[in-house]
């Protein structure tokens, strides 16, 4: 049982929870995730570890409510616990100072882009950030990223804010004017994270090759255990399969097949629709 | 005389039939979960204990890969001494009601039975089950647990630590608990029992049987901790630093493999591991009731010819499947899976495609639709002793499916081992220990089960246990290496 010791609402629909886990906090690096379980009949479901705290011994979630497992865990508040969470798990981020690197987080990927522009800070990096989301009211963390950052970019689907479109286009732009090599469009960045929505990072991924920018991706596709026992998260990074779980969760975008990765993030579709309609209409008969 | 009597005894004790074991329908049984034996009567078990010819020198015990004294517990049985007799069980076994389930007698003690020599062998894990299931019900009627030792039992001497949660890691901890050292049990998953729940489905082996099993290590003042991966939690370097003065490593054959033919990653295709784990651990099959999904299937091919392919082949059958094809590259003769296991697949309607084998998984809009294989014929035999197949040149054609389960095997899982750098692992990533003592190339680390055998048996796993605990004894009283 793990305690929730904070409870805040970034935005609509948006949650982080700040949980008391003392042994992972004292191993989690960025890029690592947590497998949680709400209740006794629920699912595994991966988050990406947003934050942690060694001394206070927490680790910080941000979930999104998608279905009825985000949403029963949308429910819960401060003081009340999420009955299994195991982690850290997944290979963490390779953090150096790799000179001059831009960090890209799109709608609730901005939560694990977050410990990774910090870390990369902190080694030295000067980390130029691009958050977005589709609408202001929708954006997270925007004072821990500015703070993380050496230089934060907003942009907004609907101009509500900064930038009017999707990260990639304005990547796109920022990188068009830092070509220091016409011949290869090579530019002053050395490395690019990218992280949101698997359509995000493919369109991310569609620019930085164009530049010749090293990429890397955090997947989020469907896990049961996390541990490498099943398979379900499986991927094909450079024509071969790897697993997210233990693999990744973070590759070389460059590599990845994000057709794949979408195709599977749909299997259970209809399945999640049933539930959540299911779940929502138990609620209704509650109040 | 009274040799001849004797004698006389033993020619009427013949003549009894081997009790058969009570069944749900097969017709029934393949569109529901509960349990397909449903277990002796008293008057079923009184029957068949009293086949049992209490041999002077009992070859059956030597059988028994944890050498249960079996003429003796067949004995209190025909004494109507049922309590006693489950008690002479743990004495060497700490999960008998599940041996009795999932053990291959066929091939280890009932297979030594001198009766089996011209007859049939006394049912021992019939009778293993009977009075395990017998004492569970009894307090279950009273509202009791059972308890070991009327919960009275203390650990206090040294710290030790087992990893991995399953048969092997059980019966370690039950023993060392025994013995009076505190034992921590660590478990990845949420719940405990590795293999036992997350692999072998209700119908073979109820999970509130290994649950109460479970119970009844946790009353031997076993702490068992799940939700830890150790190796990312905690290393095993920590563990000692943390006072823990040995490790047992029994972390199971936990990594599915693939083909790696071509479509093995659309939509529908599991790997056996991904498919019992949902419908197991995660009770998919009471999905929406439970929250995780599972594909159903129509037609449903399952790939493989061991006991982890008929478990996902009957399951799928009481998911719904219209057709469920096994699909093997061999004969049915070389099937590893239990002879028990085929025939009752075949009963519940399952459909053999043996001398098959999958050449490509043809998808249309990213799932699974058709699985490709090519037949094949038997030639000389190979290194295992069976005969190797050989793929018919031109033979290709399709098989029409909507899940594929792919249950070719499983290997050890690296994330614990890859963190010990000084652990000596052979070829395949299995840990190199002593099968006798169970010890590693790491001073204080002990390993057993499918984690250094690779993908065997339930009971296989409870020896090793049973062996590294006495081994693991010995070294914490003496400190030699």
């Amino acid at each position: 049982m793990f305690k929730i010791v904070r409870k805040k609402e970034l935005a609509p629909d948006i949650t982080q929870f700040d949980v008391e886990a003392p042994l992972i906090a004292k191993k989690a690096l960025a890029g690592q995730f947590v497998v949680i379980r709400v209740h006794e009949d629920g699912e595994r479901v991966p988050l990406t570890i947003a934050s942690y705290d060694r001394d206070k011994g927490t680790i910080t979630l941000v979930a999104m409510r998608v279905g009825k497992s985000t949403a029963l865990l949308a429910e819960l508040n401060q003081g009340d616990v999420i009955l299994d969470l195991v982690g850290p798990l997944g290979e963490p981020s390779e953090i150096e100072n790799y000179g001059k690197v831009v960090c890209v987080g799109g709608g609730v990927g901005i939560a694990p882009v977050l410990p990774i522009a910090k870390e990369l800070k902190a080694a030295g990096c000067h980390v130029v950030s691009i958050i977005g989301a589709k609408t202001k009211d929708l954006l997270i963390l925007e004072e821990e990223m500015q703070e993380a950052s050496s230089e934060l970019h907003i942009c907004t689907d609907d101009g509500s804010k900064g930038y009017k479109g999707f990260v990639s286009g304005l990547l796109e732009d920022m990188l068009q004017k830092d070509i220091i090599d016409e011949k290869t469009s090579k530019t002053g960045f050395s490395k690019c994270w990218a992280i949101g929505p698997a359509i995000m990072m493919a369109s991310v991924v569609q620019v930085t090759k164009k530049y010749d920018l090293d990429t890397i991706v955090s997947l989020n596709s469907i896990m049961v255990d996390g541990t490498g026992m099943c398979g379900a998260c499986r991927v094909e990074v450079g024509g071969k399969t790897k697993f997210v779980c233990v693999d990744g969760p973070e590759f070389n975008g460059h590599e990845v097949n994000f057709d794949l990765l979408m195709s599977r993030q749909q299997i259970y579709c209809d399945h999640e629709g049933i539930c959540y309609d299911m779940y929502q209409e138990e609620c209704k008969c509650k109040k | 005389m009274a040799a001849k009597d004797e004698s006389k005894k033993k020619v009427k004790k013949k003549k009894i039939p081997r009790t058969p074991m009570p069944q749900q329908d097969p017709k029934v049984r393949a569109r529901n979960f509960k349990e397909v034996a449903t277990g002796y009567t008293e008057e079923d078990a009184l029957l068949e204990a009293s086949r049992c010819l209490q041999c002077k020198n009992p070859k059956c015990i030597k059988g028994c890969p944890v050498e249960i004294d079996i003429k003796e517990f067949i004995k209190l049985i025909t004494e109507r001494k049922f309590e006693e007799s489950l008690e002479k069980i743990r004495e060497k076994n700490s999960l008998p009601a599940i041996c009795g389930r999932v053990c291959p007698q066929e091939d280890q003690c009932e297979k030594e039975c001198i009766l089996g020599i011209k007859g049939e062998p006394v049912a021992i894990g019939r009778l293993e089950r009977y009075v395990a299931d017998r004492e569970f019900q009894r307090l279950s009627d009273l509202d009791k647990e059972c308890v070991y030792l009327d919960g009275n039992h203390k650990c206090t001497r040294e710290k030790v630590a087992v990893i991995g949660s399953g048969p092997a890691g059980l019966t370690c901890a039950a023993e060392l608990a025994k013995k009076g050292y505190r034992v921590t049990l660590f478990e990845a998953l949420h719940k405990a029992g590795g293999v036992l729940v997350y692999g072998i489905p209700e119908f073979r082996l109820p999970k509130d049987i290994v649950q109460k099993e479970i119970d009844y290590l946790r009353s031997m003042d076993v702490d068992l901790k799940v939700n830890m991966v150790m190796g990312k939690i905690l290393t095993i370097e920590e563990l000692f630093k943390d006072g823990y003065k040995a490790v047992f490593i029994s972390t199971g054959a936990g990594l599915p493999y693939f083909m790696g033919i071509p479509g093995e990653n659309l939509n529908g295709v599991y790997s056996a591991n991904e498919y019992l784990t949902r419908s197991n651990l995660m009770k998919a099959y009471k999905f929406p009731e439970c929250d995780t999904p599972i594909m159903k299937g129509e037609n449903v091919a399952v790939v493989g010819g061991g006991n982890v392919a008929m478990d996902s082949a009957r399951t799928a059958l009481r998911l719904g499947a219209k057709n469920v094809y096994l699909v093997y590259r061999r004969s049915e003769a070389e099937m590893p899976a239990r002879n028990e296991e085929i025939e009752h697949a075949k009963e519940e309607g399952i459909i053999l495609k043996v001398l098959n084998n999958p050449v490509e998984i043809i998808g249309k809009d990213g799932w699974a639709d058709k699985l490709r294989v090519i037949k094949m014929k038997l030639g000389e035999p190979d290194d295992s002793g069976r005969r190797r197949p050989i793929p018919i040149e031109g033979s290709e054609y399709n098989i029409d499916v909507d899940v594929v389960i792919m249950a070719i095997g499983q290997g050890p899982n690296p994330l614990l081992t890859s963190t010990i750098p000084e652990l000596k692992l052979n070829k395949w990533g299995n840990i190199s220990a002593d099968q006798e003592t169970g010890r590693t190339s790491v001073k204080g680390v002990f390993a057993g089960g499918d984690i250094v055998t690779g993908a065997a048996t339930v009971i296989l796993a409870m020896g090793a246990g049973m062996k590294a605990a006495a081994s693991m004894d010995e070294f914490l009283r003496t400190g030699e290496w």
